[in-house]
């Protein structure tokens, strides 16, 4: 068995003024996981490095840790996977302040989930003798969005978090699906007006490391989608993103192409004069580099197949 | 080599150097293009959040368009390239909804799609089909000295399965191209994060913070030019720096090249063939001297 190098990220804020590395060296047996070889440090080398974990089998969620740059739950995954030049490097979590060398403060995460109002709204005239029941059709609006463990791998490699510490974050929109698509709740307008104001589900930047990382189906760039497709049929429309959906939707379907003069404005708002100013240096600039879009917009050849599926459109929603 | 060049809309709109280098690039390179003048956009990501079935047939019948033309497709831009493939992907898995798709394209257009098309980014055709020892071979103008940072694009790499990466997680299809042509590339923390372009009507002050991080980083690094195959990412590198610079109270000036452009550059074309006066940040003109 050859040795690998565990590079494993030490600080305790209390006591140390900065964060440093510390190796240690461990021949990997086959099919061992990450976690069980954190566990053999603990046991066997250093009974002060810091992790959380509990059920070993990819359930509770407390695992998830940073290896070489990209959140994992560390009882779900092969060290050997893992190893890049016979080194593993773990780090904690993104998007937090660190506790204690590995475990960190998932509080704000906490506070994310709580948000999105993570509980059955059902009719309350409504009140049925045994439980509500749910096709199973219907549970599979919500299966995927159900399956999220609460690990926070999505929360550490969000793109957006990184720059904005009041976006919802991805766990949050995955469980804000899970009730907007369940059709036993009632508040299905009130929750997708909440979730389209500013910081919600339309400042997500589809960077898509929520779903690579995310260790089950619940894959919260998917679930994304779907709530702005719910945003967009039940006509929540009155905020900057779905505005952007409609103009692009709009000029493709009258071109082919899209029209980048026209989407910046109907986005941004026709009336919206603040922001239009905000739209001038840029379009300046283009113009005077002769970089700006064709003013009369260009259309494709055949431009009538794409007005006919264009007319379908709302068979397609069936 | 023949493909059908999807040009995508940037490159048809305020990305037009793109499409010209592409053409000067691949006529230098002796490989074949048939723009595909009827083909719509890919619907960016955009079109699905409101109607995905809308998408998808727009997608089956560019795929379908090439099939008859018996070519494989060649994007030019990372967005359309995740978007098609995801397209292809999706449709292959569900034979049923494929069906459903196929009904309505056949009776709009009398496109059938077969699922045949290949569908590669010109910089994917390079590393795949062309080879880089032929690329080599072709240069006229090697880049040395030129330090490079490579920026990739989310829809190059994520989510995984829609990536045609070796390795999504650290690629090094970039660097590959870069080394080959002469130059050296540059490695920063930024690499292969969001450039920011989908919020931009949305969320500006996000969008310009994570490509600020992205130039500084670069910047940092020690990079004289940024290069991506995105150019959704080049008009928020590029046409957007100046907010950027304003925005961080830096100074940058770091042109950002569109991959063809850098290709094109070392197989020896001019400064006017890559239209790079159009730049917003101009690369100084001895890059193609
Ligand atoms: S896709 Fe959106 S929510 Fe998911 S990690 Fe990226 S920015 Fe965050
Ligand atoms: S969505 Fe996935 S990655 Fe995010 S907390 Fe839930 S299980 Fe973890
Ligand atoms: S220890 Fe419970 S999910 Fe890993």
């Amino acid at each position: 068995m050859s040795k690998v190098t565990f590079r494993i990220f030490r600080f305790d804020p209390a006591n140390d003024p900065t964060p440093r590395y510390q190796e240690y060296e461990m021949p990997l047996e086959p099919g061992i996981t990450l976690l069980n070889c954190l566990n053999k440090i603990k046991a066997e080398k250093d009974a002060t490095l810091t992790y959380r974990m509990s059920c070993g089998s990819a359930i509770c969620g407390s695992c998830a840790v940073r290896a070489n740059g990209h959140a994992i739950l560390s009882c779900k995954t092969q060290a050997s996977e893992l190893v890049k030049d016979g080194v593993i490097q773990l780090d904690p979590l993104g998007n937090t302040s660190v506790i204690r060398d590995l475990a960190v403060d998932l509080e704000p995460f906490w506070a994310s989930i709580r948000k999105v109002k993570p509980w059955l709204m059902p009719d309350a005239t409504d009140n049925p003798e045994k439980e509500r029941l749910q096709s199973q059709e219907d549970y599979l609006k919500i299966d995927h969005a159900t399956t999220c463990i609460m690990c926070g791998a999505c929360w550490s490699d969000c793109n957006v978090l990184e720059v904005d510490k009041k976006f919802i974050g991805p766990a949050a929109l995955a469980k804000a699906q899970r009730f907007i698509y369940d059709t036993r709740d009632v508040k299905t307008i009130d929750r997708l007006e909440e979730i389209s104001e500013p910081h919600g589900v339309w400042d997500c930047t589809h960077c898509g490391e929520c779903s690579t990382r995310c260790p089950t189906d619940a894959r919260p760039l998917g679930r994304i989608e779907e709530i702005k497709q719910a945003a967009m049929a039940e006509g929540v429309h009155g905020n900057s993103g779905a505005r952007h959906v409609l103009a692009f939707r709009e000029t493709v379907g009258k071109r082919g192409l899209l029209d980048e003069n026209y989407v910046p404005v109907r986005s941004v708002g026709f009336l919206n004069i603040p922001g239009l100013l905000g739209l001038m240096p840029v379009g300046l600039r283009m113009l005077w580099r002769g970089k700006n879009p064709p003013v009369i917009p260009h259309s494709v050849d055949k431009v009538e197949e794409v007005k006919k599926i264009y007319s379908r459109s709302e068979e397609f929603r069936k | 080599m023949k493909y059908a060049l999807y040009t995508g809309c940037v490159a048809k709109g305020a990305g037009r150097e793109l499409l010209a280098a592409t053409n000067v690039a691949c006529a230098k390179l002796g490989i074949e293009l048939v723009e595909m003048t009827a083909a719509a956009c890919c619907g960016a990501g955009v079109i699905s959040e409101d109607n995905p079935m809308l998408a998808d047939i727009l997608n089956a019948r560019t795929f379908a368009q090439a099939e008859e033309m018996g070519l494989p497709i060649m994007n030019i831009c990372t967005t359309c390239q995740g978007v098609h493939r995801k397209a292809q992907i999706k449709l292959k898995k569900d034979p049923a909804y494929l069906e459903r798709v196929n009904k309505e394209l056949k009776e709009q257009t009398g496109l059938e799609y077969k699922g045949t098309v290949k569908v590669r980014h010109f910089y994917e055709v390079l590393l795949e089909e062309y080879g880089l020892d032929k690329l080599k071979s072709k240069i006229t103008r090697p880049l040395n000295g030129y330090k490079v940072a490579a920026f990739y694009g989310c829809y190059a790499m994520r989510p995984h399965e829609y990536s045609d990466l070796q390795n999504p997680d650290n690629p090094d299809e970039l660097e590959k191209i870069i080394i080959a042509l002469g130059a050296t590339p540059i490695d920063y923390a930024e690499r292969l994060k969001c450039c920011g372009f989908p919020i931009l009507m949305m969320n500006k002050t996000n969008a310009m913070k994570l490509t600020g991080n992205a130039l500084i980083g670069a910047k940092g690094a020690g990079a004289d030019a940024v290069v991506t195959p995105c150019p959704l990412c080049h008009l928020n590198l590029d046409a957007y720096q100046p907010e950027v610079e304003n925005m961080n109270d830096v100074e940058l000036k770091l042109p950002v090249l569109h991959i063809p452009q850098l290709v094109a550059l070392a197989l020896g074309a001019s400064y006017e063939e890559l239209r790079l006066k159009t730049h917003i940040v101009r690369p100084p003109a001895e890059i193609a001297g």
